[in-house]
């Protein structure tokens, strides 16, 4: 099957040599940080994390998103989602691919990275991430090119892939909890010691996942010839309004808790994050347009003639994405950081080969979903 | 395998610090203050026997430092190739001089004078008891000694960053570019790093492991720290530490730091 992500019309082949030019520029920056040392980047002593583990967090979520469609479908029999499970298990596979090469890029001593395996560390949080990411990405693939094969095959797909899909359902959520246990258990940050880290992961994932998927399958039906089905669509959208509604309540929740016992350690990393600290609001602006932006999806999205509007939808569908994005894939790892256990509050600004980089293995993720879409696409061109 | 692997590093360390000892003797610096020393003769040089403990631990009074005295923090980092990279975004430290204010702010109400709140403070890595940097360390790169010196493995770790994120106290550096133009006088006696490693403060035991004192004890003239195993009644840091309060920076979080503040 994997011929068919190799031929396509002259705007397919536009966009993979754009993506490819996109990898390479930053497969290029990367070989520059492997001489020079991640000094290259923003990072610093005192905020020691930055766009790389932000982007690991935050694409955890899409991976883990694409329960969404699997658990309605085969714990349900909700035969809508029936023609777009494979499109999230193929996002979840992209989504783990850039997570792994997120934390990757991220080693100082990436020559080292086997280490991991030499000495495992169970008491190690990150040693649990790895095995979890791994197992998610090799059950994603297994499930979602099996089942693709039957289709193309005109089959059923064999008996020994629902146990395995049924697995994938609680291991999309451990993917994220495992996650959002790495911030939540450390005890001198105040910004992430919090229970109901993993919870909100969850709800932004959920929302943001499938709102990429909403999108994705608005593309692929302008451009793909493959129609996802209105039932489809209109059902994601309205995961994504509840999942959104959670995520933002579990924020107030944690501003509620936070702000009303005003205990100093947890109050200034949210005052950081939410209105800067002294004259230090470069975030805080960034945090202003995730905020409007996740009201006014949200209000988008709960109407329903305007959720029914396909151009508003996908306004909306963006605007969950931007807006989750900021918060995980730039507030929420840098913010645990500032200000620093000696009270410094101390700027995290990314560099141009840093963002570089970061665009690189975007690139690389997108160029896989549209690999796999566009083979996705002729299979089912064929039936 | 680890067990192995550790134990050659440790055998070749001290194959290192045999080698270097005859020339550390003529160094007077190295000798001066060290009670182990006295008594032997220099005509017949041997290793020292080591100091050993069941627990080590520091006492620090930081109203004994000179103003602006940085003594310590020059003996360190000469002794362990620390680099002066000189910004603060890069830069690398084991010790480093904070205002009493950020390293105790829940002891530091408005009320407190001005000279008190902004009392410099040496900070270092408190070799916890129950440190969060070992438990969360993905390689075992850092691991706590039975002595309860919490240690770095160079030659392990990956450079994930995870163990600057759980110390509580900021005692953690990573070499973001490679250090060695800026070791001022590289220390032979002491390994250099490569870019890409977490460092941090070790107690000196290379120095225990030859019957020395910690470099920083040893630097100070005002005698502002000790140095010694609180279990043993006799030793200087029980002699400081029974004489009153002492304070720990952060104790709330359980992690039981081995670095006493009297103030």
């Amino acid at each position: 099957m994997l011929e068919k992500a190799l031929k396509g019309s002259r705007g397919y082949g536009i966009w993979v040599a754009f993506l490819l030019l996109l990898v390479a520029v930053g497969f290029f920056f990367y070989l520059r940080q492997l001489d020079y040392g991640l000094g290259i980047t923003g990072m610093s002593r005192d905020v020691s994390w930055g766009l790389y583990i932000a982007q690991f967090t935050f694409l955890v979520g899409i991976a883990a998103s694409a329960v969404m469609l699997v658990l309605p479908y085969y714990l349900h029999d909700f035969k809508a989602f029936g023609r777009i499970t494979i499109l999230g298990e193929f996002l979840a596979v992209s989504a783990v691919i850039m997570c792994v090469t997120f934390v990757f890029v991220d080693l100082g001593r990436p020559d080292r990275a086997v280490n991991l395996l030499l000495y495992p560390s169970p008491r190690s949080v990150l040693f649990w991430d790895v095995i979890v990411l791994n197992g998610y990405l090799l059950l994603n693939i297994v499930t979602g090119w099996t089942v693709l094969e039957s289709d193309r095959k005109g089959v059923p797909p064999p008996a020994w892939v629902k146990p395995l899909i049924i697995l994938s359902i609680p291991w999309a959520v451990s993917i994220h909890t495992v996650t959002a246990f790495i911030y939540s258990g450390l005890p001198g940050r105040g910004f992430w010691l919090t229970a109901i880290m993993a919870p909100r992961f969850l709800a932004s994932a959920f929302a943001s996942g499938p709102a990429l998927l909403i999108l994705l399958c608005l593309i692929l039906r302008r451009f793909g010839r493959f129609d996802a089905g209105e039932k489809a669509i209109q059902t994601l959208a309205k995961i994504v309004t509840y999942a959104l509604a959670t995520s933002i309540f579990f924020v107030l929740a944690e501003l509620f808790t936070v702000f009303y016992s005003q205990i100093p350690g947890h109050m200034h990393h949210l005052t950081y994050l939410f209105a800067g600290l002294e004259g230090h609001n470069a975030i805080a602006r960034w945090m202003t347009v995730s905020a409007v932006t996740a009201v006014a999806a949200l209000i988008l999205l709960i109407i329903p003639r305007t959720r029914k509007n396909h151009t508003l939808l996908a306004l909306a569908c963006a605007g969950v994405f931007l807006s989750l994005w900021i918060e995980k894939g730039l507030g929420l790892v840098v913010t645990g950081f500032v200000p620093s256990p000696l009270e410094t509050i101390t700027d995290y600004t990314p560099t141009g080969p840093e963002i570089a980089i970061t665009i690189g293995v975007w690139a690389l993720g997108l160029l896989l979903v549209t690999m796999f879409y566009k083979i996705f696409v002729s299979v089912k061109d064929q039936e | 395998m680890a067990p192995t692997r550790r134990e050659f590093l440790k055998i070749a360390g001290f194959s290192a610090v045999g080698l270097v000892i005859p020339s550390l003797r003529s160094l007077p610096a190295a000798q001066a203050g060290t009670p182990a020393v006295v008594g032997s003769s220099p005509a017949a040089p041997r290793p020292l026997a080591a100091l050993t403990a069941k627990r080590w631990a520091m006492t620090v009074e930081p109203r004994k430092c000179r103003p602006d005295c940085t003594d310590c923090i020059t003996a360190c980092h000469l002794e362990h190739n620390v680099p002066a990279i000189g910004n603060p975004k890069d830069d690398v430290h084991w010790i480093g001089l904070e205002k009493l204010g950020h390293v105790f702010p829940a002891e530091a109400h408005t009320r407190l004078p001005d000279t008190i709140r902004g009392l410099p403070v040496p900070v270092l890595c408190n070799h916890c008891e129950n440190p969060p940097c070992v438990r969360v360390c993905p390689t075992q790169a850092t691991f706590k000694r039975p002595d309860g010196i919490v240690m770095m493995d160079y030659h392990r770790c990956i450079g994930c960053r995870f163990c600057m994120a759980a110390c509580p106290y900021g005692s953690r550096s990573m070499n973001y570019r490679d250090p060695r133009p800026f070791i001022r006088k590289i220390n032979p006696a002491f390994p250099t790093r490569t870019k890409g490693v977490v460092e941090k403060c070790n107690f000196c035991d290379e120095r225990l492991a030859r019957g020395i004192l910690p470099a920083c004890v040893l630097a100070c003239k005002d005698k502002a720290m000790t140095f010694g195993d609180p279990e043993d009644p006799r030793s200087d840091v029980r002699l400081v530490l029974d004489r009153g309060l002492s304070l720990r920076r952060r104790p709330d979080l359980g992690t039981g730091p081995q670095v006493y503040y009297i103030l």
